[in-house]
């Protein structure tokens, strides 16, 4: 986003309206025919495609296995529900802490390649996680998925939360404006610009003396963080998660919802996710053949969008 | 020890069917950089088409002809749609048209043929074993072993000596040279793509004969392709061949010790080729490094 | 340019319609009216279940019409909303809650694999509503992760394979080596089975574990003839066992060893080309029972709502049975409340023309499992469809089923 002259624009016009929306979700999604767990889901995915946009449209690095990550903090938060604690914010933080620990050990194996090589071994690292998680079957359930844990109701000091579906949207609202708030300043600092510098021409960082592999690690890092956290909504939301949430399928749709938004953009993701998210609900409610107008929204936008809608509508702005 | 030798020798088997697809993949990835995700598409394309004909062109006449309708149909893929993404050097676009155009195709074989899985059957005289303890060499198998054979020479032959052939050579190392050289690189790269789904249809029509014939059959084949292809090294067609062999085998060596892991093995020697050496067995250095 | 303005107006065009789209209902609905009693259906139209999931669909659809005919469930018509969960366990969660939230349902049905059931029976739960499990199979479902608002139609993995083990090893020997798929449903379904066949004396050889989706089987196939087994217990399902049967038979492996055991459908056998359409199976219904009442009339019923030529599979029943029980339910609850359906539903008998079999068949009290019966026979190689498969007996749920007290089932009823 540009960082235009000071004080009130067009642009924080339409950031206050999204965030007025966000709140009052409950009240006018059912309006429209929306559900909250819908909304929840679009926040979550939403996130998780924030989060992965760091490393792919600001770093220029195409990961193809980031469900792997979101996956990663499912199955952390479900575990320890069901197996530790049952306590909702702990399980919050493990799923996190895990994706992001994940990401980090892995980061360099992932840093040094591009193109379609870093695609192949972030895909590569995807199916293995996959793997261990439906071969681990005594712990994870396997194939068939880990089931018979719930979210708990939070208690703050003397007071108890309990998290039915309008209160879980909130909460699920206060990480996403977290994560949101993170990556911004992430993305605002010398760190972020530098993987800017990067994506535009990885060779002239180096040859200017900057460890690029590095920066690309924090990146990979970082997105494997929020992306985790993602996934330690989504099993929440539904007290459940399978190794569908790992598949490589899942990280393809995550990499629609960014092209389809604008993967130049800061929120192109989160529209991407919702029209996306709402296009398959609606979609595979109404007509057995949704995978045919799924797959020609893929083949639209390659052709007719390919900087994604916010892509279109930021054609004059500076790069971000 | 012997049930590693058959496990080995069950491996090339299989490994020969990878090598067809990987060849199509890599064909179509070498010279006009277009990721094929639909691969899988065009191969149910083929298998579904050569059944619906057997019976009017009996088993061989439809193995050949399903195919080739696959790869006409790839023709016109490739006219209508993914001729618009050669200007584009990131070859996400086209990883994402296929990937859409995978759906598309998956959807309406459902819709045109059934969910219901369609009873392919192999000819009588080939479907049984060639020895008593090597029962898991069946005459089915040596036929694909062979039409594998034939069409791999075949394409070798056609990409030495024939004009177009070595056209498609040189558009490989540096297409457009080859263009400022005079050569319509439209035609080219639109026979290259059909040529990539044909061999696709024919490894859809041979898998019909092993496998059940239902739309999402070629879901599970896509991958194991594309490691055989990054393994080999991505710009070989050699390289694809011997990927497919490779990870053919690799899954046959680990059945024999740890069954569960024979289809996470193949992702953890790309794993290991990418991180040691990117461009795989014999890939040459190219724009995606 | 001219191609910008295009696309822009493209561009409005699409977000225009699909804002204009989020507010219409869900169309995928059936017989639809005013003050209608909505039943939600998750069942996949895609992916890889989605023959079986059709026929489901095809079944919960007859029973609806059938009530609809009588005047509907307390004065009321019924309404079938059918959502498609893709194959898909985290779509059906989605779906769930949808259905719950947004088309204000009474009752779920549906479900093919045992992950979506699970994940489905969770939503449910929460939301303290009925949710009839048309077709996951694995135990824990009606066992260890019991819940009292999930009911369960197709049998236990015990049920199937205490249906057939005695006469696998009557007929062929003891000797018996397991390819088994590599999820809860195989798992249970091979404990089963072991546990029978050291009853029966027999000697267990062994079991390969295939990952769910193998394209190949050559390598458990030639691991389990080095053990020279009497029988090779198939214990795959959909299309793995399609693809296991197609090559055994390729390798002749037919005529070394017995093949058979484990679950076997319709829509299986459909795609099975005739040397692999042979040996034992168990199914849990079949059409052709000349000496059950109504059967008949429900083919031919099947049939003319659906001119294709097909024949109803034990899946169509199985939607047709859960459909009609959550119908009789309510109706003898004279309440649309869950708790009370429960409690009428357990003990609950299938009527003769609901049912389509013999033996008594009821929904368990302690677990909240219907004990339809097994329908083990042997394929019909040279049969042409659908006479592609003899049953040998039709066994009575009750008699190889756990015991309740095996299952691991406490049903948490609200206070």
């Amino acid at each position: 986003m540009s960082l235009g002259p000071a004080g009130f624009n067009r642009r924080h016009g339409i950031l206050i309206l999204l965030w007025a929306a966000l709140i009052t979700v409950p009240l006018w999604l059912p309006h429209v025919g929306g559900y909250s767990a819908l909304g929840s889901k679009i926040l979550i995915y939403g996130l998780a495609t924030m989060g992965l946009n760091i490393v792919f449209g600001f770093t220029g690095g195409l990961s193809f296995g980031q469900a792997a990550y979101f996956g990663i903090g499912a199955y952390g938060a479900g575990l320890t529900l069901k197996f530790i604690a049952p306590s909702t914010p702990l399980a919050i933080i493990v799923g996190t802490l895990a994706g992001g620990l994940a990401a980090t050990i892995l980061g360099p194996l992932v840093m040094r390649r591009r193109g379609i090589y870093f695609a192949m071994i972030t895909i590569a690292i995807g199916q293995l996680f996959y793997f261990v998680v439906v071969r681990w079957n005594n712990v994870t359930g396997g194939e068939d998925g880990l089931a018979g844990f719930e979210r708990q109701p939070i208690h703050l000091g003397g007071y108890t939360l309990p998290l039915d579906q309008t209160r879980f949207y909130y909460l699920v609202l206060l990480c996403f404006t977290l994560g949101v708030i993170l990556m911004r300043v992430l993305l605002h600092s010398p760190l972020g610009h530098t993987w800017v510098a990067i994506r535009e021409n990885r060779r002239r960082m180096e040859f200017l003396g900057v460890r690029t592999d590095l920066y690309v690690w924090a990146s990979f890092a970082i997105a494997g963080l929020i992306t985790a956290l993602a996934g330690t909504l989504n099993a929440m939301l539904f007290n459940f998660t399978s190794p569908q949430d790992l598949h490589w399928i899942l990280s393809g749709d995550f990499v629609m919802m960014i092209v389809l938004g604008g993967m130049r953009n800061f929120w192109g993701p989160l529209l991407g996710t919702a029209i996306f998210v709402i296009a398959q609900d609606y979609l595979s409610s109404v007509t057995g053949n949704w995978m045919t107008f799924i797959g020609l929204i893929f083949v639209g936008i390659v052709l007719l969008f390919p900087k994604g809608l916010l892509g279109m509508v930021d054609r004059g702005a500076r790069p971000a | 020890m012997q049930l590693l030798f058959f496990n080995v020798f069950n491996g090339l088997l299989q490994g020969v069917f990878y090598a067809l697809m990987a060849l199509g993949l890599a064909l179509i990835l070498s010279l006009s950089s277009v990721i094929n995700m639909a691969h899988g598409g065009f191969l149910i394309v083929g298998a579904y088409l050569a059944f619906t004909l057997t019976p009017y062109l009996g088993f061989w006449g439809a193995l050949v002809v399903g195919p080739l309708l696959a790869g006409v149909f790839g023709l016109i893929v490739e006219q209508t749609l993914v001729r618009w993404l050669y200007k584009r050097p990131d070859p996400l676009y086209s990883l994402l048209l296929t990937f859409g155009l995978a759906l598309i195709i998956q959807d309406l074989t459902r819709t045109i043929w059934g969910a219901q899985g369609l009873p392919a059957a192999v000819p009588e005289a080939l479907n049984q074993p060639l020895s008593t303890t090597l029962f898991f060499i069946t005459g089915y198998r040596m036929v694909i072993l062979a039409i594998t054979a034939v069409v791999t020479i075949g394409l070798y032959l056609t990409l030495r000596y024939t004009l177009v052939g070595i056209r498609i050579r040189a558009g490989t190392r540096d297409l457009e040279t080859v263009a400022s050289l005079g050569v319509n690189i439209y035609k080219l790269r639109a026979l290259n793509f059909a040529a990539g789904c044909f061999f696709a249809g024919l490894a859809g029509a041979l898998a019909s004969g092993i496998l059940g014939l239902t739309p999402p059959m070629g879901d599970s084949l896509l991958m194991p392709t594309f490691v055989a292809v990054i393994v080999g090294g991505v710009g070989s067609l050699a390289g694809a061949v011997l990927g497919g062999l490779l990870i053919g085998v690799a899954a046959g060596i680990t059945t024999t010790y740890y069954p569960a892991a024979s289809e996470a093995v193949i992702y953890l020697i790309m794993l290991v080729v990418l991180v040691i050496r990117p461009r795989g067995l014999m890939g040459k250095e190219s724009i995606f490094e | 340019m001219g191609k910008r303005v295009t696309r822009r107006e493209v561009l409005k065009a699409g977000l225009g319609a699909g804002a204009l789209a989020l507010g219409t209902p869900a169309i995928l609905t059936y017989g639809q009216g005013e003050q209608t009693i909505k039943i939600g259906d998750i069942d996949p139209l895609t992916g890889n279940y989605a023959a079986e999931g059709e026929s489901q669909i095809r079944g919960a659809k007859m029973a609806m019409a059938e009530w609809n005919a009588k005047g509907g469930v307390l004065g009321r018509k019924l309404e079938l909303v059918v959502e498609d969960n893709a194959s898909n366990a985290g779509i059906s969660a989605q779906k769930a809650h949808k259905l719950i939230d947004q088309d204000k349902v009474a009752m779920l049905i549906g479900s093919v694999s045992s992950a979506s059931a699970l994940s489905i029976t969770q939503v449910a739960h929460q939301a303290g509503m009925i949710f009839m499990v048309t077709g996951g199979h694995t135990d824990p479902i009606t066992g260890s992760q019991c819940h009292w608002s999930t009911f369960r139609i197709c049998t236990t993995t015990y049920m199937l394979a205490a249906g057939l083990a005695g006469t696998l090893h009557k007929k062929f020997g003891g000797k018996w080596y397991f390819l088994t798929p590599d999820y809860a449903f195989g798992h249970t379904l091979q404990e089963s089975y072991q546990s029978l066949l050291k009853k029966l004396g027999g000697t267990d050889l062994g079991a390969s574990l295939s990952p769910l989706g193998t394209n190949d089987f050559s390598s458990y196939l030639i691991k389990a003839a080095s053990t020279n087994p009497d029988v090779l217990i198939n214990l795959t399902d959909g299309q793995d066992r399609i693809n296991s049967l197609k090559q055994a038979a390729q390798f002749g492996l037919f005529k070394k060893f017995a093949i058979g055991g484990g679950l076997s459908e319709l829509e299986v056998l459909q795609a099975l080309p005739p040397e692999a359409r042979t040996g034992w199976a168990t199914l849990e219904w079949w059409w052709d029972q000349p000496h059950t009442p109504h059967v008949k009339e429900w083919v031919a019923a099947y049939q003319k709502a659906h001119p294709d030529g097909s024949y109803p599979s034990a899946r169509t029943w199985f939607g047709y049975a859960a459909m009609h029980s959550v119908a009789l339910g309510i109706t003898r609850a004279k309440s649309l409340d869950a708790v009370k359906v429960a409690r009428v539903l357990e003990g609950m008998e299938l009527p003769p023309e609901v049912k389509l079999q013999p033996n008594r068949v009821y929904f368990r009290a302690a677990d909240h499992q219907l004990m339809s019966s097994e329908f083990p026979g042997e394929a019909i190689p040279d049969g042409k469809y659908p006479n592609i498969f003899k049953v040998s007996q039709i066994i009575a749920g009750d008699d190889v089923a756990l015991p309740a007290t095996a299952t691991g089932c406490t049903l948490d009823y609200p206070a």
